[in-house]
C-alpha cells in the first residue's frame, strides 16, 4: 500500500500549557483558559480567536475526576467559541495525542483551516485510592483488574518481561528516573521539577531541621535503592518509576499549511501522524514492546519520508520509566533488547547521541493524562524553535517526534514535526 | 455444558464451579480464553465452552505493594504485598491471575517460566461473595 497522505499540509502555529502540578480550587475549564492564554501569546503575528472553526478537546475522565462529562462544549463555553463544533476524545493516557490527530484531520479535510486542539486533566481532588481506581477503569474490569493490578502493576509486568528476556536490571529504570529528574529540574513547568540530587539534599535539611537521623545515601542510585526515600510500588517500579497524579492543560492551534505565514514565520509543519491499538497486556504476543506504537511510528516515519535517525527532539510516554526504556526501541531508536546499555552509558540525556525527553518527560513534568499528550507537543515547539531556555537541546534541532500512549499500551498516537525556516 | 453466554459473565459462572473455562470456535477451530461471543479472527459466533487443564507457565508477573482498593479491602497492602502475572496456559491462550505460593517478600526470586497450576479464591461474604482466579507453582 502507498503511504498515506494527508489531504493537504498542516501546521501547528501556537502551542501553550499550564504548570502541571496540583491545584486546588481550579476546575478543567480555569485550567484550560490558562493553556489558552499562554497558547495565545505563543503565536508570533497575533490571531483573532474568533478564526476558529473547531475544538477538539482530550480529556480522559473529568467524569470520574470531577463528575462533569461532556467537557467539550463547556470549554467552548469557557473560551466564548460557541456554536462552533466541540468534540472530545477520549484515549485514556492518549486522550490529547488523538485530539490533536483528529484536529490534523480535521483541518487536512478541508472541513476546517483554524482548529483549537486542547487536553485537560484534573486530578487531585479525589483521594489517591480514588484516582487509582478511576484511572484503572483503563484496564480491563473483567479480565485485569480482578487479579489486582493496577497501572504500576500492568507496566511492571513489562519490566520484568523485558529483564527477563534481555538482562536489564531495575537499575536501568532507575537511570530513566534520575535522568528525567535531571531535565525536569530545567522545566519552569514541572511539577516535580527537582534533579535527584536536589530532592536529597532536601530530604536532609528536613531530617536535620527536624532532629531526626540524616539519611546516608552515597549517591543517587544509594537514594533509589533505599526503600524509605524510593518505595515499591509494583516490583520493580518504585515510586521514582512511576508519574505523579496531576492536574493540567495545554493549548495547540492547528491551520492549514497555505495561511501558516499569516499566523508565524516559525510554523512547525505536521510531517507524520500515526496511531494504533492493541489488545490487553494478557492477549499480547510480545511483553517486551508496544505493537499499537511500532504500528503507529510506521504510519508517521512512512507519511514524513523520514527515519529513527532524523528525529532530533523526542518526548516520549513515560508513565513508567520501562514504558521509555520500550518506546526508545519501538521509536526504532536502539535494536530491540539495547535501549538498557544506551541508557546505561548516557545517551539519552540532554547532550548525549539520542535525547529524550528533554521536558523531564511524564516522570518529573507530571502526567495529568488527558493533558500529556499536548504538553509533549508543547515541549516540542519550544525546542525546535529554539525556546527551551536552558534544557535547549544542542544543536538548532528542526525535526522532532511525541510519543503518546492509552492505558496499558492499547492506544498509540505518534506525531512528526518539521520547522522548515 | 450449561447454557451459559460465551463471556465474562459466563467464564465467572464457571469459576463459581472452580471449572477453567474456554471457548472454541466450531467454524475456525481457535480456541479463546477468556471467552469471547465471536471469534476475532473468522468473525464466526459459532463457540462452544471447552475447559481447560489449568496448567500454564508464569509469562510476566509483578508483586504489588500499593494496590487497588478491592485488593486493599482483601488485606493486601504494604506489609502484605501480592504477587500477579501472566501465566500462558497449556492450552495456548494466556491470562492474568494472582499468583500465590511464592516469596513476595523477595520477588527478584520469582522465575518467568515457573510451571504453574489453576486455584480459586472466594472473597466477599454471601451474595457478594465472588471466586478469583490465581495460580500457584505446581
Amino acid at each position: 500500500m502507498a503511504a498515506r497522505k494527508l489531504g493537504r499540509g498542516v501546521a501547528l502555529v501556537g502551542a501553550g500549557m499550564t504548570n502541571f502540578g496540583a491545584f486546588p480550587g481550579l476546575s478543567t475549564r480555569d485550567l484550560f483558559v490558562d493553556a489558552f492564554v499562554e497558547m495565545r501569546n505563543s503565536v508570533d503575528k497575533g490571531f483573532d480567536p474568533a478564526d476558529i472553526e473547531s475544538l477538539v478537546i482530550g480529556n480522559y475522565s473529568s467524569t470520574l475526576f470531577e463528575n462533569q462529562n461532556f467537557t467539550a462544549p463547556f470549554m467552548a463555553t469557557a473560551l466564548g467559541l460557541v456554536p462552533i463544533p466541540a468534540t472530545r476524545v477520549e484515549s485514556a493516557c492518549a486522550s490529547s495525542g488523538v485530539a490533536f490527530r483528529q484536529g490534523v484531520m480535521n483541518v487536512a479535510s478541508g472541513l476546517a483551516d483554524v482548529v483549537l486542539v486542547g487536553g485537560i486533566e484534573k486530578e487531585t481532588d479525589l483521594p489517591t485510592a480514588k484516582v487509582t481506581d478511576t484511572l484503572a477503569t483503563a484496564s480491563d474490569s473483567q479480565f485485569e483488574n480482578p487479579s489486582g493490578f493496577t497501572f504500576p502493576g500492568l507496566y511492571a509486568l513489562l519490566a520484568t518481561a523485558y529483564m527477563d528476556a534481555y538482562g536489564a536490571t531495575p537499575e536501568t529504570f532507575m537511570q530513566v528516573g534520575i535522568k528525567n529528574h535531571e531535565n525536569g529540574a530545567l522545566n519552569p513547568k514541572a511539577q516535580f521539577g527537582q534533579s535527584i540530587p536536589q530532592i536529597m539534599a532536601s530530604k536532609r535539611a528536613s531530617a536535620e531541621k527536624r532532629g531526626k537521623p540524616v539519611p546516608s545515601w552515597d549517591d543517587e542510585m544509594g537514594f533509589m535503592h533505599d526503600d524509605r526515600s524510593n518505595p515499591v510500588i509494583a516490583w520493580p517500579m518504585r515510586l521514582f518509576d512511576c508519574s505523579p497524579v496531576s492536574d493540567g492543560a495545554a493549548a495547540m492551534l492547528l491551520v492549514a499549511e497555505e495561511i501558516a505565514h499569516n499566523f508565524t514565520d516559525k510554523p512547525l509543519h505536521i510531517i507524520g501522524t500515526g496511531q494504533g491499538s492493541d489488545v490487553p497486556t494478557y492477549e499480547r504476543e510480545s511483553l517486551t514492546s508496544l505493537k499499537c506504537a511500532k504500528v503507529a511510528a510506521a504510519q508517521a516515519y512512512e507519511m514524513a519520508g523520514v527515519g529513527p535517525g532524523d528525529i532530533d527532539a523526542c518526548e516520549v510516554h513515560d508513565c513508567f520509566t520501562i514504558a521509555e526504556v520500550i518506546a526508545s526501541e519501538d521509536l526504532g531508536f536502539f535494536k530491540p533488547g539495547h535501549a538498557h546499555g544506551a541508557i546505561a552509558e548516557g545517551q539519552t540525556r540532554r547532550d548525549g547521541a539520542r535525547p529524550i525527553n528533554s521536558s523531564g518527560g511524564l516522570k518529573s513534568k507530571g502526567h495529568p493524562v488527558g493533558a500529556t499528550g499536548g504538553g509533549q507537543i508543547c515541549e516540542i515547539w519550544k525546542q525546535l524553535r529554539g525556546e527551551a531556555g536552558d534544557r535547549q537541546l544542542p544543536g538548532d534541532p528542526s525535526v522532532g517526534m511525541t510519543h503518546n500512549l492509552g492505558g496499558s499500551g492499547m492506544a498509540a498516537a505518534i506525531h512528526i514535526f518539521e520547522r522548515r525556516n | 455444558m450449561e447454557d451459559l453466554p460465551f463471556n465474562g459473565t459466563g467464564f465467572y459462572a464457571y469459576l463459581k464451579q472452580r471449572k477453567l473455562m474456554g471457548v472454541r470456535n466450531k467454524d475456525s477451530g481457535e480456541f479463546y480464553m477468556p471467552p469471547r461471543p465471536m471469534c476475532p479472527k473468522s468473525h464466526s459466533t459459532n463457540m462452544e465452552w471447552e475447559e481447560v487443564s489449568g496448567k500454564g507457565k508464569l509469562l510476566a508477573y509483578t508483586v504489588i505493594t500499593v494496590g487497588p482498593t478491592h485488593m486493599n479491602e482483601a488485606g493486601y497492602g504494604r506489609d502484605n504485598p501480592f504477587c500477579c502475572g501472566i501465566v500462558k496456559l497449556d492450552e495456548g491462550p494466556a491470562v492474568s491471575a494472582q499468583i500465590f505460593g511464592v516469596d513476595v517478600k523477595n520477588p527478584e526470586s520469582i522465575k518467568i517460566g515457573t510451571e504453574l497450576q489453576a486455584t480459586y479464591i472466594e472473597r466477599g461474604q454471601g451474595p457478594d461473595s465472588k471466586t478469583y482466579l490465581g495460580f500457584e507453582p505446581i
